[in-house]
């Protein structure tokens, strides 16, 4: 089609040889690549703007965030002199003297800096992941730097206990390089143990793989929840006459064009302690005041809620694929001999697998990345990986580690995302 | 569907007892959202109904959470926050997204999947993981908590929704019109303003709404980005849910229950007119 259009708008004639030209006498041929190459510009200086605005505006913000999960500037730029003294140090014992000059000297440096520009601060926060107790060391010998003579390592062991330990020594040693992994290790429960392998941690401070499990978990539970409700209602739409199907249609949509906030909030109204369900299970005495059920602020509110919201992204792609599978299959089994239930489980449902499929996958990406529900009905147990991210970021400042998880959940999600393209493909993501 | 006159009792039964399962569906689609408009009438400061409301006695009926909505300061400012975010974000992603949607419907355009995993890349990343991002990086250039920074980001959000509506209108499209009109002596911009504007409009429009929508109800990036000053209505139910839960809360939801059931009207009117002028449902 490309060829016919180039042809009609630069006409041609024959040159001498019988080559096929164009009026100008530029041979065909080149005449049409140079077209061609116009009109592919042309359609990119079209997507152009829009393309550079998600990369400024999208896609680096997102590949700088996951930068910070294992940049790690921090010791290197606080301790330079230190560092280069302690390469010899094949940590064990304290370091000799000489490491802790070094350390004076690249303190004292610290000080005559101006106060936005000081290393050690950032420098205590590095360490202190790393180590509890290393920020309240850093900070305590900072103020009383200026007064200490040689020797330094007795000056500095007596300013703080965790001078004279080599544990805090190993992981200024380990991590003095610009790039790090230690992020990703306390990502996964892990920690260095005293010889530098990577060793699982203590039971009770192993928080973020379960944390990831129970969002894997509660995303399948909410995924098989949405399939459940959501096959049937696909299914009858499905059957019904078109301007039936689009009126009870509106049953699906209306949800699915309220505010999320909305239907969050609703939940609450309904789920909670005082909420409609309980107290109207109290006035009709199927339970007593003391028996009311905790539905919310727990993993049941979250996995209803989520439901709620994503059901209409399952019974979507559900529909349009249903809509597609001729009914007459079915009389046709049936008329074969086919139960209606072997009528439906070998020739109706492997013709829908592949709107279960686009479905499935679209709510188990939307929910294991959700917060806000959550964040709103979850309460403890119903906490997702989200929303310990946001946690990292808003409160604990361990910006590294909130990278490392983020990171984690978006090459998961993309994985996925792959998935669904491979089963369905994008073209198919319809919306209303 | 009327029943067939060969079914057994048993099939009758399994017929009716479906059509229960599937209406209890979608009563629990419903349920919440429609309950919440009466509860936004309750008199008393509680989210159930009360005796007087049950007995339909006038006196346990009141406005005062209307009242409370429209003469708090608060959520005025939130209101007019999400109408002057979401239309300025509305703008910037509908112009971007038809212009770039024009590109990739193109028989010529290079790389088109590549391009197109970018563009709707927004869609798929999880929101906490974009509005970090955005934190970050709007706060090193000085953008965070203006209005800038959330309409910028909001725009960024809504593109992949204009992309995609727009694209799929432009499938049916046929170009020999442009030709034509560039054949008659029109300039290209003249082509695009006076051919192939009107023809993929309704496209235009529903993606616009898509966009609007987006931003009107997003919240997670609004929480990292913006500041008091931008708060819009989503965030300030977040406020209200975490802080202080009143039964405004129930009247500001009825609200955009309505605002919703509008744009949604407006979306399927588009969504029959475009078929019935592809000619895909007869009417």
């Amino acid at each position: 089609m490309a060829m016919a259009d180039a042809t009609d708008e630069i006409g041609t004639e024959t040159d001498k040889r019988g080559r096929l030209v164009t009026s100008d006498g530029t041979p065909l041929r080149r005449a049409l690549e140079r077209a061609n190459r116009r009109r592919k510009i042309s359609a990119f200086l079209l997507v152009s703007p829009l393309l550079a605005f998600i990369l400024i505006f999208f896609a680096f913000p997102i590949a700088q965030m996951m930068w910070r999960s294992v940049d790690n500037p921090q010791i290197v730029n606080a301790l330079p002199r230190t560092l280069d003294a302690l390469q010899d140090w094949d940590g064990t014992g304290l370091p000799d003297e000489r490491v802790y000059a070094a350390l004076h000297a690249d303190m004292m440096e610290d000080l005559d800096r101006e106060r936005r520009d000081q290393k050690i601060g950032p420098l205590g926060i590095r360490l202190n992941y790393e180590l509890s107790a290393a920020r309240s060391a850093i900070s305590r010998t900072a103020r009383s730097v200026p007064d200490f003579e040689a020797p330094y390592r007795d000056a500095f062991t007596d300013a703080h206990r965790l001078w004279g330990q080599p544990e805090l020594w190993r992981v200024i040693q380990r991590e003095g390089r610009p790039l790090t992994l230690s992020y990703y290790v306390a990502a996964l429960d892990r920690e260095y143990d005293e010889f530098g392998n990577i060793v699982k941690r203590d039971e009770n401070r192993q928080i973020y793989v379960s944390l990831f499990g129970r969002t894997l978990a509660l995303s399948l539970a909410i995924t098989l929840m949405t399939f459940i409700l959501g096959f049937p209602i696909a299914y009858f739409l499905s059957t019904l006459p078109m301007r039936y199907a689009n009126l009870l249609m509106i049953a699906v949509l209306l949800p699915f064009w309220t505010s999320l906030l909305v239907r969050t909030s609703a939940w609450i109204v309904l789920l909670q302690q005082q909420g409609v369900i309980n107290n109207a299970l109290v006035g009709m005495g199927f339970i007593n005041d003391d028996g009311r059920f905790s539905l919310i602020y727990n993993q049941t509110g979250t996995i209803i809620a989520m439901t709620h919201i994503l059901l209409p992204f399952m019974v979507l792609p559900l529909y349009s694929v249903m809509r597609t599978v001729p009914p007459s299959y079915m009389r046709a089994a049936k008329s074969l001999g086919a139960t209606p239930w072997t009528a439906f489980r070998r020739v109706y449902f492997p013709q829908t697998l592949p709107g279960i499929g686009a479905g499935g996958v679209l709510v188990f990406i939307i929910s294991i990345g959700y917060y806000i529900t959550p964040a709103l009905v979850g309460g403890q147990s119903g906490r997702m990986i989200s929303n310990e991210i946001a946690r990292h970021i808003q409160q604990s400042l361990n910006w590294g580690l909130a990278a490392a998880l983020g990171s984690m959940l978006l090459v998961g999600v993309l994985v996925l995302y792959w998935l669904y393209n491979r089963l369905v493909g994008t073209d198919s993501l319809k919306f209303g | 569907m009327s029943m067939p006159a060969y079914y057994t009792a048993k099939d009758k039964i399994w017929h009716y007892a479906f059509r229960v399962i599937c209406y209890s569906i979608f009563f629990f689609l419903l349920a919440p959202i429609l309950i919440m408009i009466p509860l936004s009438f309750n008199a008393q400061p509680f989210f159930t109904f009360t005796r007087e409301m049950l007995t339909l006695n006038p006196e346990g009926y009141s406005l005062r959470w209307y009242q409370d909505f429209f003469g708090s300061e608060s959520w005025m400012r939130s209101i007019r926050n999400s109408f002057i975010i979401g239309i300025a974000a509305t703008i910037v992603s509908t112009t971007l997204g038809t212009l770039a949607a024009l590109g990739l419907s193109r028989s010529e355009m290079p790389a088109k999947g590549l391009i197109m995993g970018i563009l709707i890349s927004p869609m798929i990343v999880p929101l906490i993981i974009s509005a970090a991002g955005m934190f970050f990086f709007f706060s090193s250039i000085n953008i965070a908590q203006t209005y800038l920074g959330v309409v910028l980001a909001h725009a960024a959000l809504g593109t992949p929704f204009v992309v995609i509506t727009v694209t799929a209108t432009l499938v049916g499209f046929d170009q020999s019109l442009t030709r034509a009109a560039a054949n008659l002596g029109a300039s290209p911009t003249r082509t695009f303003f006076k051919i192939t504007m009107p023809l993929i409009l309704p496209g235009v429009i529903s993606g616009a709404l898509f966009a609007f929508i987006t931003s009107f109800d997003e919240i997670v990036v609004v929480l990292f980005v913006a500041g008091v000053e931008q708060r819009t209505i989503p965030r300030e139910m977040w406020s209200g849910i975490r802080e202080d839960i009143s039964p405004t809360i129930l009247a500001v939801a009825t609200i955009l229950v309505l605002i919703s059931v509008a744009l949604l009207s407006v979306v399927e009117l588009l969504r029959r007119r475009g078929e019935r002028l592809r000619g895909l449902t007869p009417q």
